[in-house]
C-alpha cells in the first residue's frame, strides 16, 4: 500500500488544532462535572432532604442516556424553546452533565467506604468537624475515589469524539472531512488513531501512577 | 408555540417511523450484546490461563478497544477497513462487528474478574472432592462467578445500548436518524419539532437503560453478601 506522506504532513495543522480543541472541551468539561460530581456526592451523603431526590432524578436521567442523545437535545432542541448555546458551550454542558453523573458515584463510593469507627475514633480525640473532614474523611475518601475518577476522566475524554455530531470542528470532523474532500481514507484515519494515542495514553499512564501513589492512604483493607 | 409542537409526535406516520427505527437500534443492540456476550466469556475464560503470552494477547485486545473510541473504530471499519480492501460493508453490519467485538472485549473482563475474584479454596474443595475439571467448573465456579459477573455484564449492555445511538455516524437509518428526517420534513409546518423529537429519543432511550441499570443494581445488593 502507497502512504501519501505528504498528505499526512500537510494535514498534521489541522490535527493539531482539532485536537487542542477536544483537549479544551474535554477538560472544561470534567472541571465542570468534578465540580457537580463533588456537590451532588456531598447532598447524597449528608442526606440533604429535597436535593437528594433531585439529585438521585439527575444521575438515573444523565446515566441512562446517550451523550449524543443529550447533545442534540441541547443544541437542536433548546434553541426551539428560545435557549440557543454556540456549539462549545453546548458540548461542554453536554460532557458535563454526563460526567457530573459519573464523577458523583465515584465521590460517592469514597466517602462511603470511610468507616463508621474512622468518624467515631475521631471525635472521640476531639477533633473538630473542619478537622475530620480534613484529616480523617477526605485522605481516605480520595484514595478510594481515584481509580473511578481517573477511568472518568478518559471516558470523557474518549466521549468528546461525539461533539464532532454538533458541528465541531474536532479530530472526527477534521477526519471524515479530509475523507470527504481528498478521498485519503487511510491517511486521515491514521492520524485519528494517532491523535488519540497522543491524547489518551499519557493520560491512562499518569492514572495508573497516581492510583499506585495514593494507595498508602487506604486504611485497615 | 411549543404545545402546538408535540402533535408532530402522532402526526402521519411519525410515531410508527420512530418506533420502526428504534426496532433497528434495537436489533443492533440485541444480537451485538449476544454476540459479544459468547466470546467475552470464551475470551475471559482463557484470560485465566497460565500462559503469559496468551494473557497479554488478551490484555492487548482489551486496551486496543477501551484506549479508542468506538466511534473512531466505526470510523475505520466503515471508510478504512472498505476502502482498503475494496469491499462494500452496510453500516449496520460495521456497527454489528465493531459492537460485537467491543462487547467480547469488556465482558471478557468482567468474566475474568468474576472467575479471579473466587477464593482459591472453592477450586481446592472441589478438587479435593475429586470433582473432575469439567465438574469442578460446571458444580463450583459457573454458578459461584455467574453471581459475580451479572452486575456488571447488564451494566455492559445499558452501555452497549446507549452507544448505539452513535450508528447514526455511519449511516445505519436507527432511531436517530429517522428523527432527523421526520424533523427536516416537519421543519416549515413545526418549527419546534427538534425540541419534541429528540425529547421523545431521550426518553425512549431512558426507558430501555434504566430498567437494566435498576435490574444490575438489585442484584449487585442481592448477591452481595
Amino acid at each position: 500500500m502507497n502512504i501519501n506522506w505528504g498528505f499526512i504532513v500537510s494535514s498534521l495543522p489541522l490535527y493539531e488544532k482539532a485536537a487542542w480543541l477536544t483537549l479544551k472541551l474535554a477538560l472544561w468539561g470534567i472541571s465542570a462535572s468534578l465540580i457537580i460530581g463533588l456537590v451532588c456526592s456531598v447532598v447524597l451523603y449528608y442526606r440533604i432532604k429535597v436535593l437528594e431526590r433531585l439529585v438521585r432524578a439527575y444521575i438515573e436521567l444523565s446515566r441512562n442516556t446517550p451523550l449524543l442523545i443529550q447533545l442534540f437535545f441541547l443544541y437542536y432542541g433548546f434553541t426551539k424553546i428560545g435557549i440557543t448555546m454556540s456549539e462549545n458551550t453546548c458540548a461542554i454542558i453536554g460532557l458535563a452533565f454526563l460526567g457530573g453523573s459519573y464523577m458523583a458515584e465515584a465521590f460517592r463510593g469514597g466517602l462511603e467506604s470511610v468507616s463508621k469507627a474512622q468518624i467515631e475514633s475521631g471525635l472521640s480525640i476531639g477533633l473538630s468537624n473542619m478537622q475530620m473532614i480534613r484529616y480523617v474523611i477526605l485522605p481516605q475518601a480520595f484514595s478510594v475515589s481515584i481509580p473511578p475518577l481517573g477511568a472518568n476522566c478518559i471516558f470523557l475524554l474518549k466521549e468528546t469524539s461525539i461533539v464532532g455530531a454538533i458541528a465541531i470542528p474536532d479530530l472526527m470532523q477534521v477526519t471524515q472531512d479530509l475523507i470527504g474532500i481528498y478521498y485519503q481514507t487511510f491517511e486521515a484515519l491514521f492520524m485519528l488513531v494517532v491523535a488519540y494515542m497522543i491524547l489518551l495514553l499519557p493520560v491512562s499512564v499518569a492514572l495508573t501512577w497516581l492510583e499506585r501513589k495514593v494507595r498508602y492512604a487506604e486504611f485497615g483493607n | 408555540m411549543l404545545n402546538s409542537g408535540i402533535s408532530v409526535l402522532v402526526e402521519g406516520i411519525n410515531l410508527q417511523r420512530l418506533l420502526a427505527g428504534l426496532f433497528v437500534t434495537a436489533r443492533i443492540a440485541l444480537i451485538s450484546i449476544v454476540i459479544g456476550s459468547v466470546l467475552g466469556i470464551m475470551l475471559g475464560l482463557i484470560r485465566t490461563s497460565k500462559s503469559k503470552v496468551v494473557r497479554f494477547i488478551c490484555r492487548f485486545y482489551l486496551e486496543v478497544f477501551r484506549i479508542i473510541p468506538i466511534l473512531v473504530w466505526m470510523f475505520i471499519v466503515y471508510f478504512g477497513v472498505t476502502n482498503m480492501f475494496n469491499i462494500h460493508l452496510s453500516g449496520e453490519l460495521v456497527a454489528l462487528i465493531i459492537f460485537s467485538l467491543w462487547g467480547a472485549a469488556e465482558m471478557s473482563d468482567i468474566v475474568r474478574g468474576a472467575i479471579e475474584s473466587l477464593p482459591k479454596h472453592q477450586i481446592e474443595s472441589g478438587r479435593a472432592l475429586g470433582l473432575s475439571f469439567w465438574g469442578l467448573y460446571r458444580y463450583i465456579l459457573i454458578p459461584q462467578a455467574i453471581r459475580r459477573l451479572l452486575p456488571g455484564a447488564i451494566n455492559l449492555s445499558t452501555r452497549m445500548v446507549k452507544t448505539t445511538s452513535l450508528v447514526v455516524m455511519i449511516g445505519v437509518i436507527d432511531v436517530v436518524k429517522v428523527g432527523q428526517q421526520i424533523i427536516e420534513r416537519s421543519i416549515l409546518k413545526t418549527p419546534t419539532a427538534s425540541f419534541w423529537i429528540y425529547g421523545l429519543i431521550f426518553i425512549l432511550y431512558f426507558i430501555v437503560c434504566y430498567p437494566l441499570a435498576k435490574l444490575s443494581k438489585i442484584l449487585e445488593t442481592k448477591w452481595e453478601s
